[in-house]
Parts: C-alpha cells; sequence; structure tokens
C-alpha cells in the first residue's frame, strides 16, 4: 500500500538448483509491509521452489533472501520460521491425527509466552467461528473447507511477519476458493503481509497489490495486480481469454 | 442355509489347516509329553481340542449373529441353535478329517522320509492307539462333538458363556504353567505331600484342575454381579472417600509389585527379571518407534553397547582396564550408549520408513559382529565374551540372585515409565507426533527434525542401556551371540501386540511374548513360530494392540469412520451448501 516503505521481505536474484537441475534463474521479488503479493505461474514454473527457498528447505545457489532487512538464506528452516516466516502448505498438509487445537498448538511451536498465545487463538476464533466448535475433533477427520481453516489458523498462530500460502485454492470447491481469498484479504487487512503462490490468476489478483509472473523458474512479468489484469500478454496466457 | 455350509466349510478347511500344520511340525507330539489335566488331556492334544473348540465357536458366531438372540426362548431359537450346532459340528468334522486323511495317507505311503515329524508315536497319538480305520473314525466323531460343543457354547446366553470359556481358558493357561507352579509351591514351603494333590510337575491333577475350573466360574460371576454396583457406589460416595479407595488400590498395587518376587519364587522371579528388561526396553523403543515414528530393527545394538560397557567398566576379568563400581560406571553407560544412539542416528536422518528399516537392521548386526570381532577381541573379548562382571552392591548389601535383581529392573523401569509419561505431554513429545505425521510441514512450524530426531535415537538408546546393564549383571557374564536379532524383533514385536503408543501394553506384550514362553521351555523351539502366528492374528482381530492407547484405537476405528463417511459424501457431494464452510 505504501511503496515507499522499505521490502519486509525480498528475494534478490536469486537462483535456485536441485543437484544439477536448474528451477529459478535470476528471481527478483519484494514484499513492502501490509502488502499482499502474488506469484502466478503455471504447473513446475518453479512456485513451490520459490517458497522453499524462503524458508531455507532449499539454499539458493546465488542471490540472497532478505527478511526485514536481514539476510535469512543459508538459515535453517527452523531458524527462519523463528524470524518470522510461516507458511500455509499445499493441500493444507494437517497433522491428520492430531486434534484441531493440537495443531493449532502446533503453530505457536516456536514461541513462548502462552499469553500471546491464546491471545493469538483468540483472534483465529474470530475468524473462523467453526474452527472453535471442533477444536476436541481430529483435524482427519474435517471437511476440505474447515481443513482449511485450520491450515490458514495454523500459520496464524505463529504471529508472522510474512504469512506464506502455496495455492490456497487447490483441491476446493469454487465457493471455498471465493471465501479462502475473502480471509486471506481480511487476514491482510489486519496487518499481516502475506505472500500467495497460485494458479488461480484472476482470484489471486483480485486481492493482491503486486503480482509477479513465473515461467520456467524466471520473472516474466512484474506489475501492480491492476496493470497485470489489464495486460494483453497476462490476458491471454493465464486469464483464459482468447 | 447354502451360505452356512459354505462358511462351515470354509472355516473347518482353515481349522485343518491349521491342525495338519501342528501336527505335521511335531508340535502335538512334543506337547504330548505334558498335560493340561494329569491322565485326560496332554497339552498336545488340548491345542488341538482348543483348535476345533475355536473353529466351531467361530462358524457359530459367524452364522448366529442374525439367527440366535442370546436368552430369547422359544421354537425360532430352538430353530436357529440346531441350525447353529449343525454347522458347528460341520466345521469340527471337517477339521479333524483333514487329521483322519493325515492317519490314512501315513498308513498307506511312508510319510516320514519327508516330514520327519509324522512318526508312529503322532500317528497312535491321533489315533488313540487303534487301528487306522476305527482310529480315522473316532477322530473323526470327536472333531464333530467338539467342533459342536464349541458352536453350543456360543448359543448359551452370554451369562452362562462367559463364565464358561474363563474356566475353560483358565484351566488350560495354568495347565500349561503347572511345572512352574509346582516349583514355585515347594519354594515358598507348601509340603510336597499337599501339593501333589492338586498339581504335579507333568500337569494339574484332576482335582485340581476342578478346583481351578469352579474357581474361575466363581470369579467370572462374582464380577458379573459385583463389579459395577461396587463401582457404582464408589462413585456416589464423596470425594475424600473416593480419595480413600484410590489410595487403598495404588497401595496394595505397590505392596504386590514389591511383594512379587517373595509370592512367585527363585525360578519364576529368574523370568520376571527378563521380563522387566524387556519392559525397559519396551518402553525405550516405544520412545523411538511409538513417539518419534522411527522404524528401528537394530534396537538390539543399544542393549550390547550397554551390556558390553557394564562389562567392560564393571568385570574382574583382565580384559577391564578400569573397574569400577556399578553405581560409578551407571552415568558412563547410560552416556556411551547415548553417543552410540547418535551415531546411529546422524547417518539415518535423511531416510524414512522401509529405508530406515533396513539401515538399523544393519546397524543391528553390525553391533554384533564387533562383538565378535577378533580385530577388537582385546577389548570386546571376542567370541568368549567378557566374564566375572560383579553383581550390584548397594553399600554392603549385595544385589544376588533374581528376587533380589527383581527391585534393580524394577526400579529402572519405574524411571523409564516416568520419563515416558513425562515426555507424553511435553513440547518433546508433541515435536514428535508432529515430525511422525508429516515432516516437512512439521519443519515449516519450526520443528527441528535433525535435532529431535537425534534425540528420539538418543534417548531410546539410554534406555536400551539400563536394561543391557541389568542383563550383564544378572548373567554376570555377556557373550556376542546374545545380542542377535532376535532381541529387536522381540522389541518391536511386544510393542506392536501390546500396542503401539501404549505403556501399559508394553508391560503386557512382554509378559506375553517374553514371560510365557520363558515359563514354558516346551514352547521355545516353536517361540519364533508362535510370534509370526500372534502377529498375524492381532494384525487381523485387534490391530491397535491388547491394551491399545486410547488415541491409538480412536484414530484406527475413526480412521474406519472417515472412510464411511467419505463415501457417504462422495454420493451426497452435489448438495453440500456453503454453509459448509
Amino acid at each position: 500500500m505504501n511503496d515507499n516503505n522499505k521490502p519486509i521481505l525480498e528475494l534478490k536474484n536469486v537462483t535456485t538448483h536441485y543437484g544439477p537441475i536448474l528451477m529459478l534463474k535470476d528471481v527478483n521479488v519484494e514484499i513492502r509491509p501490509g502488502e499482499t503479493v502474488c506469484l502466478l505461474g503455471g504447473n513446475a514454473s518453479g512456485k513451490t521452489t520459490t517458497l522453499k527457498t524462503i524458508l531455507g528447505m532449499v539454499v539458493p545457489t546465488e542471490g540472497d533472501v532478505i527478511l526485514a532487512g536481514d539476510k535469512i538464506s543459508g538459515l535453517n528452516t527452523t531458524e527462519i520460521v523463528t524470524k518470522g516466516i510461516s507458511m500455509v502448505p499445499e493441500n493444507r498438509r494437517l497433522f491428520k491425527r492430531m486434534t484441531v487445537l493440537e495443531n493449532l498448538e502446533m503453530g505457536a511451536f516456536i514461541r513462548t509466552g502462552s499469553k500471546g498465545i491464546a491471545e493469538d487463538l483468540e483472534r483465529v476464533f474470530e475468524l473462523f467461528p467453526r474452527v472453535k466448535e471442533r477444536l476436541g475433533q481430529r483435524a482427519g477427520t474435517l471437511s476440505g473447507g474447515e481443513q482449511q481453516m485450520v491450515a490458514i489458523g495454523r500459520a496464524l498462530m505463529a504471529n508472522p511477519k510474512v504469512l506464506l500460502m502455496d495455492e490456497p485454492s487447490m483441491g476446493l470447491a469454487p465457493f471455498l476458493v471465493q471465501q479462502t481469498f475473502d480471509i486471506i484479504q481480511q487476514i491482510n487487512e489486519q496487518g499481516t503481509t502475506v505472500f500467495v503462490v497460485e494458479q488461480n490468476a484472476n482470484m489471486a489478483l483480485s486481492i493482491a497489490n503486486h503480482g509477479y509472473v513465473l515461467q520456467t523458474g524466471r520473472i516474466v512479468l512484474a506489475d501492480t495486480a491492476k496493470n497485470l489484469l489489464e495486460n494483453k500478454m497476462m490476458r491471454q496466457a493465464y486469464l483464459g481469454e482468447v | 442355509m447354502f451360505n452356512n455350509v459354505r462358511l462351515a466349510l470354509k472355516l473347518g478347511f482353515y481349522g485343518g489347516i491349521i491342525a495338519l500344520f501342528i501336527s505335521v511340525i511335531g508340535m502335538v507330539e512334543t506337547f504330548d509329553q505334558r498335560n493340561i489335566i494329569n491322565g485326560v488331556v496332554s497339552i498336545g492334544l488340548g491345542v488341538l481340542l482348543i483348535n476345533v473348540l475355536v473353529i466351531g465357536y467361530q462358524t457359530a458366531a459367524r452364522i448366529g449373529k442374525g439367527l440366535v438372540q442370546p436368552g430369547e426362548n422359544g421354537k425360532q431359537t430352538a430353530r436357529a441353535r440346531a441350525i447353529v450346532i449343525g454347522n458347528g459340528s460341520l466345521a469340527g468334522a471337517v477339521v479333524s478329517s483333514w487329521l483322519a486323511l493325515l492317519v490314512l495317507v501315513e498308513s498307506q505311503i511312508n510319510l516320514r522320509s519327508v516330514l520327519i515329524n509324522v512318526s508312529p508315536e503322532l500317528i497312535s497319538l491321533l489315533t488313540f492307539g487303534l487301528e487306522t480305520g476305527a482310529g480315522a473314525l473316532l477322530l473323526l466323531f470327536l472333531g464333530t462333538l467338539f467342533g459342536g460343543l464349541g458352536a453350543f457354547t456360543f448359543s448359551l446366553p452370554s451369562r452362562v458363556r462367559r463364565p464358561l470359556v474363563a474356566g475353560l481358558m483358565w484351566l488350560a493357561f495354568w495347565g500349561l504353567l503347572s511345572g512352574v507352579i509346582r516349583t514355585t509351591l515347594s519354594e515358598i514351603g507348601i509340603p510336597s505331600v499337599v501339593a501333589k494333590l492338586f498339581v504335579k510337575i507333568e500337569g494339574l491333577t484332576p482335582l485340581g484342575a476342578v478346583i481351578i475350573f469352579l474357581l474361575a466360574i466363581a470369579i467370572n460371576l462374582g464380577n458379573q454381579r459385583w463389579r459395577e454396583p461396587l463401582i457404582e457406589r464408589i462413585t456416589l460416595l464423596p470425594p475424600t472417600r473416593q480419595r480413600y479407595f484410590r489410595f487403598g488400590t495404588w497401595a496394595l498395587g505397590i505392596i504386590l509389585l514389591l511383594a512379587l518376587p517373595w509370592i512367585v519364587g527363585r525360578v519364576t522371579s529368574d523370568t520376571l527379571v527378563l521380563v522387566g528388561i524387556y519392559i525397559l526396553m519396551g518402553f525405550g523403543l516405544n520412545i523411538v518407534v511409538g513417539k518419534a515414528g522411527l522404524l528401528d530393527l537394530g534396537y538390539v545394538a543399544f542393549f550390547a553397547v550397554g551390556a558390553y560397557s557394564t562389562a567392560i567398566l564393571t568385570s574382574a576379568d583382565e580384559i577391564s582396564a578400569i573397574q569400577i563400581s556399578f553405581w560409578a560406571a551407571l552415568p558412563i553407560i547410560v552416556i556411551i550408549t547415548g553417543i552410540a544412539g547418535l551415531l546411529v542416528g546422524a547417518p539415518v536422518l535423511r531416510m524414512r520408513g522401509d529405508y530406515l528399516a533396513i539401515v538399523t537392521l544393519g546397524f543391528g548386526e553390525i553391533a554384533r559382529f564387533i562383538a565378535l570381532s577378533d580385530w577388537f577381541k582385546p577389548w570386546l573379548g571376542g567370541a568368549q565374551g567378557v566374564i566375572n562382571i560383579p553383581s550390584v552392591a548397594l553399600g554392603n548389601f549385595l544385589i544376588v540372585g533374581p528376587q533380589k535383581l527383581y527391585y534393580l529392573i524394577l526400579a529402572f523401569a519405574l524411571f523409564a515409565l516416568f520419563i515416558s509419561r513425562r515426555l507424553d505431554k511435553s513440547r518433546v513429545g508433541r515435536a514428535w507426533e508432529a515430525m511422525r505425521e508429516d515432516e516437512d510441514v512439521a519443519e515449516t512450524m519450526g520443528v527441528n527434525t535433525i535435532y529431535y530426531k537425534l534425540l528420539a535415537f538418543a534417548m531410546g538408546a539410554m534406555i536400551a542401556s539400563l536394561g543391557g546393564a541389568v542383563f550383564a549383571v544378572k548373567l554376570s557374564a555377556i557373550f556376542p551371540h546374545s545380542f542377535n536379532v532376535e532381541v529387536s524383533i522381540t522389541a518391536l514385536s511386544l510393542l506392536i501386540i501390546g500396542g503401539i503408543g501404549s505403556l501399559p501394553g508394553v508391560v503386557v506384550g512382554a509378559f506375553a511374548l517374553v514371560g510365557i514362553p520363558e515359563l514354558l521351555r516346551e514352547f521355545s523351539e516353536y517361540r519364533l513360530l508362535l510370534y509370526g502366528a500372534v502377529l498375524i492374528i492381532m494384525m487381523i482381530v485387534r490391530p491397535e494392540g491388547l491394551v491399545p492407547s486410547t488415541r491409538r484405537a480412536r484414530e484406527l476405528h475413526e480412521d474406519e469412520a472417515a472412510q464411511d463417511d467419505w463415501l457417504k459424501s462422495e454420493t451426497e457431494r452435489n448438495i453440500i451448501t456453503p454453509a459448509e464452510l
């Protein structure tokens, strides 16, 4: 929103390999505090690798990942998570055998200080009243939409500076996708910076401030969401216009 | 009608294969040396008998589910009962026909050149000493009779059936243990003239059998009648009085636990110590497998490291450079084994599931081969092992003999139990659980998976080292061949049979898999066979284990329910409303 702010999360010339295979080439992404930024791209374009690189599950071969001015690439995942990044994984991936409450508590694993945790639990309950009703139930027995809520709630429990979301629309019915994006917007409005990785470009751009388009590991377009929605190439390639 | 007969034939067929199998491998004949009830039924025949009874009962149970309403009377029930018993008899007949077939074939062809256990003794046992034809007929008749009896038992109302089955089970159990009971009785000073009336080394006397049978029935009936009213009355008491009862139960349990070796005598105490060692190992392995979800098939390695470091640190043998007391050595033993746990854990950090199992299996064998090797002989003693391991002294008091050693292993086991209980509710336990469910996601929650995996290996190893230490002291000498893969398999099996993740399950599993075979020396030859059979049956009948942790039982049953729900929701998918979210 305020473009003069320094970016809270920044990928600077990031190149990532899986063994000998080039996954990301010279990726530059800037996310400013309070923004929602989306990264669009088709299958195997490197979206998930970008998230893994941010989280330190893959170490970039070149370039840096910078969080609030500090370089975080090269740190291990635990350290990076502790610095304030959390993720809603693709397909939600709850701890199916734990109860809903235990899942949420797992989200706050890195935190100490029960007061802050209790407050965030209340915040999650406000966002998702349904989750509160299901606290004692095993996560695996929830419906897809409920699992999505718990997954988002779990990530929020870490009280992150930046919330990463890996394909939140995947495997959900259309009306659930709409609801999910409404919630993402709501979370963003409450002050959490959000970085969404999506195939559903229309949906993602409708709530984002900025968008990046990734193609076989390279950023091919970067602009404000508004401009991207009007971009001719974008409309043809991703927004289903002939 | 046709379905019922087909079911009876099918179950009879399976039962027959089991009967044939245990006869042909020599189990029936071996077990014929000992009796359940002297002069009435030997263990060998008893096994066959139980087989037929169970098949008859099962046939009845499957057929009778919708037919017989227990406790209902009238013509309808009489007819249903007739169907059930008829089919049970049929199943029994099919079972015994396999044995009859064996008898007939053996009389024509000499099977012994291939199946060495099909001896004349076995045949005469199966034909009850009669000629081939008459014997086979008698066999068929008895099979039919007992198959029918099994089915009849099912058709009884449950208030009669339960005490009856309990009585038979007690009879079988105590009959099997008669040798042990006899030794125990004479050890605790019951004059042999009296003891002889009830139980002999070879089996129960008929009088003893009747007493045990009646006792079991009495206890079962008493339980049925008074248990629930009693519990109800206790819950109605004011809280302070209730606390007395709880305190009383605890006190009784502790006194029993402390007095146990003196009640059961020396010989059985020896078994108790061994069971205790396995309980300890079960607690340790439960941390690695049950909590952290790392399938370790080489757990024996840590047991061996514990035993060997105990031996080398305390032995009076020349191999031991320093000779320190057990208590001084104990922290060193635990630390050494903990480091061994880290050493095994580190290279397998990136492995999951099957691969991890195979590699750890390898590590278990490596441990044994290192102990065996000539290269390490100057330090580990090679094939001759380490001898002269002194007893543990507590001040001036020497912990000698199984009855005193029991307290040592009891203390260690309680310690391990305490640790396990604490871990359950801790942050560490939660991290392990998350890791077991989804390693990647656990990592994104900030769980340092490397640290927690190594912690699990190290803690499991440390607990196993206590078992190894007691093992070394118990035998006062250790040899490499004691630390083979069977130890790992036993520890894992007892965990599975008791119920993975369940601490009481470990205790029950250890008694079932280590205690009972140890007391029934006749079984030892068939021990692995029985392990396999018990494991398979458990996986089919009760996959959550004998004493499952509530959590796991819930999971297994909820999974089934969830599958049903899923099927349902698949069919109802188009009527889900937005209100679902």
